[in-house]
């Protein structure tokens, strides 16, 4: 009874992997016929010709790429800033904030996408892009001029990294709040003691001590918005040529896959089936790379006790 | 040692007004930080509120939706079938999940096939949603030949898997070895243990976990649009046919519709979704204090 | 001797409840002082507010009057980053910062002084050599300070508070996680110490605070019961409170 019990236990807990093997060979299979035909050579082609069914993965996959870095850029320094104060703070000043930074996290990205869309999208066209290139003439600065084009609509690369900054800045300061938190008191005392400020104390002896976990959260936040679907198939603009500037639009492997697939057939849904593969091993490798750092201060902690 | 002479540190001071200008700055950002995050998260939910509310009526929730400019739609099958995909997601996915998590922290303890079984649990939950769409896609919606809110179902549950697996052995290894080990000394087999004595003492812990995940695949979108889709009827053939549901209407009527009506049942739909969300987000936290206080 | 530090009716809160009762105690200049007492009885406590240590926590305060060199500086004008150069602080566990032996001492002087990389290094060594520590580490400066000994990790800590020639050297139990070798090697390290800086240790082991102290201060549920030459205090206690926890009545 115990061991029908204990294999019935651990075969619901090997689902996850065996799910995981399963995406892999689905996504395989369903793709073999792009990567007959086109070979590696799909990965950097922006062709995307359904008539002639030529397709290429690259403007989907450099708009994953941009929009996640944008996103990565914004939330990180925020979202460091905001786990510094929350682990210092007031017990009672420090929940509430959290838990209202949280509630980002509980809002559905599609609620996000509808919020870009009707909101952000407007802004960014009507004040935003406007004020940096009819005022700030930007696209006429020497060297990032050339990423701001003097034609825009609210829709973009940028627009798409802001959102999902926002979407990803509570995952990334709760974990970052967490690990602050689990600093040895003992050791920020020593810091004190020898005379550091509170910033200082932060960046030099906290992150050191706490590096790689605080590189599993980066991660945790990169793979959240490299997955991303929702939030950016409404303000990323849906063409699918490669951006060359932060006001163009784009698309995302995700929005590609949410567009298209309804209407796509034969080699057309083969290869919406290949950049599912290519997003499936990029998040892989990002969850993993993420736990790995995680799992090593776990282990330090360990020993250490 | 040498035989330079060595200044006096008295000498040497650092200028301490950079340092507290950095600190200053520092203190600023986070407080600039915050401010940002919480607006964000005021402003969006603003929005919502503000443009659903005129959306929401009784005829807006009780009656089924229809295509643009015929009379009296609502939302009211979406929600029916955004209930059932959920309430069926959970069916699914919630018996695995406790064995899951059972196993990994009541067998496993620290060998390392445990650790594994965590680890890809971990790594599950970071595997895009859209992912998951498209793999019940082919599981399920291929074989049985059409959509269905059972597929929608199953790509939920898959979600929620490593989700409630992950919550519930947090909880379990939270329960003191002491209980188990009294139970275990009375006589009490294994299975029974971890079923009726250590699950039962954090069992509201478990039920937030579940709680959560729920709230956490009630507003997914993406692998609905591959598995239950959408129907303007009530869902009624859960094993065979397309399904209302909340989240794929929202999409449709908010990005491939240029109508302002259509927009606004749209808004009014995500309030809806919005308003459960917290609900059992807020409800939960309470409930949940609650059990703290009685410990 | 002058008086090094001064404490007038010293009170101490941790929220609202009260640790330390109206502490009146002088620390004379060059001397080591000792604070002992059971668990529980304010030591560590009334020490922490030396270098106002606790303030990091919200909701812990301080009243009362503190005169280092007879400046008050529980005062709130006063510079807490000199004050925390001046008063240095020694743990009960070792807390090397995570980074190379040598960076540990360079970079507490980094931050309060502008040295040439000659005069950094030249620093650490004296410092290293004044905690008994050169000799041990000179080849293993690279080595990350978390890979020495217990013993030596907590020399280190010494090292790099002497770094920065603090007038006053604060020691919490410094000894109590060390192995008994290196406790000996740390109390003559305090020994050499007296005349050139003020030491206040607070320690659970009687016979170190008679082996190393100067003045000894006894302390009961937050009071000074006693104060006085350690010779006096463990030879003829005035206090009978006192002389029942000398003589392991309780504690």
């Amino acid at each position: 009874m115990d061991k029908g019990f204990k294999i019935f236990c651990l075969s619901c807990a090997s689902l996850a992997g065996v799910l995981f093997l399963g995406f892999l060979l689905m996504l395989a299979y369903n793709s073999l016929p792009v990567w007959q035909e086109f070979g590696w050579r799909f990965l950097i082609s922006s062709e995307w010709n359904p008539v002639e069914e030529i397709y290429g993965a690259w403007p989907s996959l450099l708009g994953t790429l941009s929009t996640t870095i944008i996103a990565l850029a914004l939330a990180l320094p925020l979202a460091f800033v905001s786990a510094l104060y929350l682990a210092e703070a007031p017990a009672m000043l420090s929940r509430i904030l959290s838990q209202g930074i949280d509630l980002l996290a509980a809002i559905p990205s599609v609620i996000y996408g509808m919020w870009g869309l009707f909101i952000l999208v407007p802004i960014m066209q009507n004040q935003v892009q406007p004020f940096l290139i009819d005022r700030m003439h930007l696209s006429a600065w020497p060297l990032i001029g050339r990423f701001f084009s003097e034609y825009f609509n609210g829709f973009g690369i940028l627009t798409a990294g802001l959102i999902l900054a926002i979407m990803i800045l509570p995952y990334i300061c709760a974990i970052m709040r967490d690990i602050f938190k689990m600093t040895p008191p003992l050791l920020r005392e020593a810091a004190f003691g020898a005379g550091c400020t509170r910033w200082e104390t932060a960046k030099d002896i906290v992150m050191k001590h706490s590096a790689s976990a605080l590189l599993g959260g980066v991660f945790i936040g990169l793979g959240r918005a490299l997955g991303e679907t929702m939030a950016v198939l409404f303000v990323i603009g849906n063409m699918m040529t490669k951006p060359t500037g932060f006001f163009d639009s784009g698309t995302t492997i995700a929005a590609t896959l949410a567009n298209n697939f309804a209407e796509a057939d034969g080699l057309q849904r083969s290869t919406l089936f290949a950049l599912g593969l290519l997003l499936l091993l990029l998040s892989f490798a990002i969850q993993v790379l993420a736990q790995h750092f995680l799992q090593i201060t776990a282990c330090h902690r360990g020993e250490k006790n | 040692m040498s035989q330079k002479t060595t200044r006096k540190l008295t000498e040497c001071r650092r200028p301490l007004i950079w340092r507290r200008l950095k600190d200053w700055l520092s203190r600023l950002a986070s407080f600039v930080a915050i401010v940002i995050a919480i607006s964000a998260m005021t402003w969006i939910l603003w929005t919502v509120i503000q443009h659903g509310f005129k959306a929401i009526s009784w005829n807006f929730l009780s009656n089924p939706s229809k295509p643009y400019g015929i009379p009296d739609a609502g939302i009211a099958n979406a929600l029916l079938g955004s209930l059932l995909i959920t309430g069926g997601a959970v069916m699914l996915a919630v018996p695995p999940a406790l064995a899951a998590g059972i196993y990994v922290a009541e067998f496993g303890a620290s060998s390392r096939w445990a650790r594994l079984l965590r680890f890809s649990a971990n790594v599950m939950m970071g595997i895009p949603s859209i992912i998951v769409g498209l793999f019940v896609y082919v599981a399920v919606v291929v074989p049985t030949g059409s959509f269905s809110g059972f597929a929608g179902s199953a790509a939920l549950a898959i979600i929620m898997f490593p989700l409630v697996m992950r919550t519930t052995e947090d909880m379990l290894s939270l329960v003191p070895a002491a209980l188990r080990e009294s139970a275990l000394a009375l006589g009490m087999s294994r299975s029974r243990t971890i079923l009726s004595i250590v699950c039962r003492a954090t069992r509201n812990g478990l039920v937030t976990g579940i709680l959560l995940a729920l709230a956490r695949v009630s507003g997914e979108t993406a692998p609905l649009l591959f598995t239950a889709l959408y129907a303007d009827a009530w869902p009624k053939q859960y094993f065979t046919q397309a399904s209302a549901n909340l989240p794929v209407l929202i999409t449709e009527y908010s990005n491939n519709s240029p109508f302002a009506e259509m927009h606004r049942r749209g808004w009014g739909a995500a309030l809806v979704v919005m308003f459960l969300i917290l609900l059992i987000n807020i409800g939960t936290r309470i409930v949940f204090r609650e059990k703290n206080y009685g410990k | 001797m002058a008086s090094k530090i001064s404490a007038r009716k010293l009170t101490f809160f941790y929220s609202q409840h009260q640790a330390l009762f109206d502490n009146d105690l002088d620390i004379a200049d060059g001397s080591v002082t000792a604070v002992i007492g059971p668990s529980g009885c304010g030591k560590s406590t009334h020490l922490r507010i030396y270098n106002r240590m606790y303030e990091l926590y919200p909701d812990q305060r301080a009243e009362g009057k503190l005169l280092i060199d007879g400046i008050n500086v529980l005062d709130k004008s006063i510079d807490l980053l000199e004050l925390r150069r001046k008063v240095g602080m020694i743990f009960q566990k070792p807390t090397p910062f995570p980074m190379s032996v040598f960076d540990n001492i360079a970079y507490p002087l980094k931050l309060h002084y502008k040295l040439s990389k000659s005069e950094l290094a030249d620093r650490v060594e004296q410092a290293l050599s004044s905690a008994s520590l050169w000799d041990e580490v000179k080849d293993k400066l690279k080595a990350n300070g978390l890979a020495l000994s217990g013993g030596q990790q907590q020399r280190l800590c010494i090292a790099r508070a002497l770094a920065v020639e603090p007038e006053i050297l604060l020691m919490d139990e410094p000894t109590s996680a060390i192995d008994p070798i290196a406790t000996g090697k740390i109390e003559e390290l305090i020994l050499a110490l007296k005349g050139k800086i003020t030491v206040v240790i607070v320690t659970h082991n009687m016979q170190q605070a008679a082996r190393i102290s100067d003045y000894t201060a006894f302390f009961f549920q937050g009071i000074i019961v006693e104060f006085g030459e350690t010779s006096q205090i463990f030879t003829n206690p005035n206090v009978k409170k006192t002389e029942e926890y000398i003589t392991g009545r309780f504690g």
